[in-house]
């Protein structure tokens, strides 16, 4: 490591380090080290080894070769969580929390304090409340986790942390799941860790925020370490192309004008369910139509409604110009409407199951000859989509929880595809997965409404509903504020209409 | 699914362990078929394998519809309570046509088609009251388990439902004849737990079962009617438990409120011994089968020999399922400690 001779001798160093699951290697000899009060950013493509380092580094899974040092002294971590501690703490991006304990009682897990062999609990409420005051957060330490929402969840990790005396703070895709606004106050919050000389090692794929908050970044491409360099020496553009080793030069791919005589496939009249108010619109065939808004605006309610995942209070909806009834997820996929999950671990893939049932699930009728599953059929089908949508398993065999979530995603793409839909509902099509990835879906979804099929993206992330979508719905608390086409679509107007100060008379 | 997956295996070492687990039960059953052959050369004879596997079949019956439920992440506890009252109907309803019907065949095929429909009725209200009454398994088949077994005991006034003896007579070959040497009980166990293997591997409705019992949410999101494949399980469980009944009641021609009692454990015990995961999303007909001939052995071995006492059976049975659901999970483990 070139490490600059000023800077604090570092808390934890991993010495080239190399890890090969089996007979897979997944690391090569990749060193990184952690100071004294920076954040240190670990960037790379999914399946670059991201993950697999971090665990390393707190200790959930041990190297192949190579060296974990901790204040310097060579280390050997403890199992499963253990390191904390030795200070050193892994947040996971599917947060550890006892759902049904109050935050107090998560907070101290493990480590409860004890008054003549009694639960202290004011002592322990108290500790808590003095560390939400310091966060800023709004919660009390009564509070069941059940009931808070993902950001707040985050920070009552970071508390938990913090209250451990964590010296190294290790953290996946933190912002993965936040608004704007919750991430700004992260923001303020890790800046205060980093006050109080904690060292933080955060995974992101986005690359502004990479730019905004790190101090220092590690580039891992395909295993191996690329490089580690100051931030303000990069650039987001550098960044991405460090990661993926080619020009990005196009991550959106051309637009192609929609046919706006196009016939109607879907209209959408005053629909009302328990989370959307009198939503009307309509989708045409070949055109891709953004949903964008803020985190609970009801976008993804909307859909849910349409392809029979939940009940419509009342509306009318066309499919291909016939009025059709509340449908059943089946009867939805059967006229050619399908909707991609935006929760693709909960709700779209089966993680302990291989690729090939995962795959033909949605489609299955699709694949029975005689009254029995056609294997011949669905190994094809396997093949093709593996190399249509590009998924990259080191062994066919592995269970789709081992994937990288780009992969998953691209195998849960496949599956709604398997049905060849007319229609296909995209929520949060990029959530979590690498830049390379990112692009790939991109052109995929481009080239779907180049056939004809309408295209629905629901997304939280701006530039792509910019940078793909012909026309931009914004919704707000259930409503929709505001349609955009052509050059009104950008980020000022789109932010305007999802934070309500700006609304459009419809109808 | 497992057995097709494993035959495109590929050299990776997990493969083996994998093949050491579906091996498993298979090699306890034959462990314990040497051990009762060394204790007593008789219980290899013809009159005694015979016997044990028609004993087997009632559990491995219902046992094979247990694994549809279990499989999709649902649990019957109702199934020996089921088989009573069922039986204490099947009796009531076929002494009762003795008066219009006769004595001969045409009452017994009455009466078996009471069992199936009583059998898929129970299922059904099982699987209704657990997805539209969204009620846990574990509760509706606990109550509907106290139903069963208090309505048989009040229908036979707390004593014995014996079925009328000249109709005894015709029904007695269903469970004491043999064809190609094989028992009757013995053919039905086969012919159901080929039907099991075929419907949980080779079709959608048990690809289904598996996906709703491995994530109920992303079955729902990938167009499968959860309620209704739920349902269908609880009654392809029904109808097990109305074919065991079938082969049972020409046993004793009776039913009282000790007919079947605990054969629910021995079901789900059989299924788990048979490597099924208790929390869903993992079936296996083929060791389901297994698990049932290893209790019933157990219990035939004990019978062979004066070392333990005969009254030690519950206790062995429960040895080897905790030994079993162990030696699962430690293999897996291994397969773990193997990889890191």
């Amino acid at each position: 490591m070139h490490a600059e001779t000023s800077a604090p001798a570092a808390i934890i160093e991993a010495v080239n380090i190399s890890k090969s699951f089996g007979p897979v290697p997944v690391l090569f000899s990749v060193s990184m080290d952690v100071r004294p009060g920076e954040v240190h950013a670990l960037i790379g493509e999914n399946g670059a080894g991201k993950s697999t380092l971090m665990k390393i580094l707190s200790g959930f899974h041990d190297p192949t070769s190579g060296q974990i040092r901790l204040d310097g002294k060579l280390a050997s971590l403890p199992p499963n969580g253990a390191a904390e501690k030795l200070g050193v703490v892994l947040i996971h991006q599917e947060l550890n929390l006892a759902e049904q304990l109050t935050v107090e009682e998560n907070v101290f897990l493990g480590r409860e304090m004890k008054k003549n062999g009694f639960l202290d609990r004011a002592a322990m409420r108290a500790i808590v409340q003095k560390h939400l005051d310091e966060i800023g957060l709004d919660i009390l330490p009564t509070d069941r986790i059940s009931s808070l929402t993902i950001a707040q969840k985050q920070m009552v990790e970071i508390v938990k942390a913090v209250s451990r005396n964590a010296r190294i703070l290790i953290m996946d895709e933190p912002t993965a799941v936040l608004t704007e606004e919750e991430t700004q106050v992260f923001y303020r919050q890790v800046e205060k860790l980093k006050r109080s000389g904690v060292g933080i090692v955060f995974v992101s794929h986005k690359l502004n925020e990479v730019k905004a908050i790190a101090d220092r970044v590690t580039i891992l491409r395909d295993g191996q370490w690329i490089d580690t360099r100051p931030s303000r020496d990069l650039t987001p553009d550098m960044m991405a192309q460090m990661m993926v080793g080619r020009e990005l030069s196009d991550l959106y791919p051309p637009m192609q004008e929609a046919d706006v005589d196009a016939e109607l496939v879907l209209e959408v009249d005053s629909l009302c369910t328990h989370d959307v108010d009198n939503v009307s619109f309509s989708l045409r065939k070949g055109e891709i139509l953004g949903f964008s808004g803020l985190i609970g605006a009801g976008r993804t309610a909307v859909f849910e409604a349409i392809c029979g995942l939940a009940p419509i209070e009342s509306g009318t909806i066309r499919l291909f110009g016939r009025d059709v009834g509340p449908m059943t997820v089946a009867e939805a996929r059967d006229v050619g409407l399908a909707y991609l999950t935006k929760d693709r671990k909960e709700k779209g893939l089966l993680l302990n199951k291989k690729m090939r049932p995962n795959l033909t699930l949605f489609a299955l009728p699709k694949f029975v000859k005689n009254l029995a599953i056609d294997r011949k059929a669905e190994e094809d089908a396997l093949k093709r989509a593996i190399r249509r949508f590009d998924v990259r398993a080191l062994d066919p065999e592995i269970t789709v929880g081992k994937l990288s979530g780009g992969n998953q995603q691209k195998l849960l793409l496949a599956k709604i595809m398997e049905c060849d839909p007319r229609i296909v509902v995209i929520d949060e099509p990029t959530r979590g997965i690498d830049v390379g990835t990112k692009q790939q879906i991109y052109h995929f979804i481009a080239a779907l409404a180049a056939e004809g099929v309408s295209v629905v993206v629901i997304s939280s992330e701006m530039p792509e509903i910019i940078g793909i979508c012909h026309r931009v719905i914004v919704m707000r608390e259930g409503h929709i504020t505001g349609v955009l086409t052509g050059d009104h679509i950008n980020e000022n107007e789109i932010m305007r209409y999802a934070a309500g100060l700006k609304r459009e008379e419809l109808h | 699914m497992t057995s097709a997956s494993e035959g495109t295996a590929g050299k990776s070492p997990r493969r083996i362990s994998v093949d050491l687990k579906t091996l498993g039960p298979a090699l306890a059953l034959l462990l314990l078929c040497i051990i009762g052959f060394l204790l007593n050369p008789a219980f290899v004879s013809e009159g005694n394998l015979t016997n044990l596997l028609t004993r087997s079949a009632f559990i491995g019956i219902i046992a094979v519809g247990a694994t549809f439920v279990i499989t999709a992440g649902g649990i019957d506890l109702s199934v020996g309570s089921m088989a009573a009252a069922i039986a204490g109907v099947m009796i009531i309803v076929m002494d009762n046509a003795v008066e219009t019907l006769g004595t001969g065949v045409p009452t017994v095929l009455l009466g078996c088609g009471v069992a199936i429909i009583l059998g898929i009725g129970a299922g059904w209200i099982n699987g209704v009251l657990t997805t539209k009454g969204k009620i846990e398994a574990f509760i509706v088949t606990l109550g509907t388990m106290g139903i069963y077994r208090s309505l048989v005991t009040y229908f036979a006034d707390g004593g014995t439902l014996s079925l009328n003896f000249e109709v005894r007579g015709t029904y007695r070959p269903v469970y004491y004849d043999s064809f190609l040497g094989l028992p009757f009980p013995v053919w039905v166990f086969i012919a159901v737990a080929i039907c099991g293997w075929l419907l949980l591997n080779r079709t959608a409705f048990g690809r289904y079962c598996t996906a709703i019992g491995s994530n109920e949410a992303v079955a729902k999101y990938s167009a499968i009617n959860v309620d209704r494949i739920k349902t269908l399980t609880y009654i392809i469980q029904g109808l097990c438990v109305a074919f065991a009944t079938i082969i049972y009641v020409p046993r004793l021609g009776s039913a009282s409120a000790s007919t079947g009692v605990l054969w629910e454990l021995e079901a789900i015990a059989a299924v788990i011994i048979g490597g099924t995961v208790l929390k869903g999303g993992y079936g296996r007909i083929g060791g389901t089968i297994l698990g049932a001939l290893i209790l019933t052995t157990i219990g035939n071995i004990l019978n062979f020999t004066d070392m333990i006492s005969n009254y030690l059976n519950g206790t062995m049975q429960g040895l080897i399922i905790i030994v079993a659901v162990f030696l699962q999970r430690s293999d897996w483990k291994l397969g773990k400690n193997k990889k890191s």
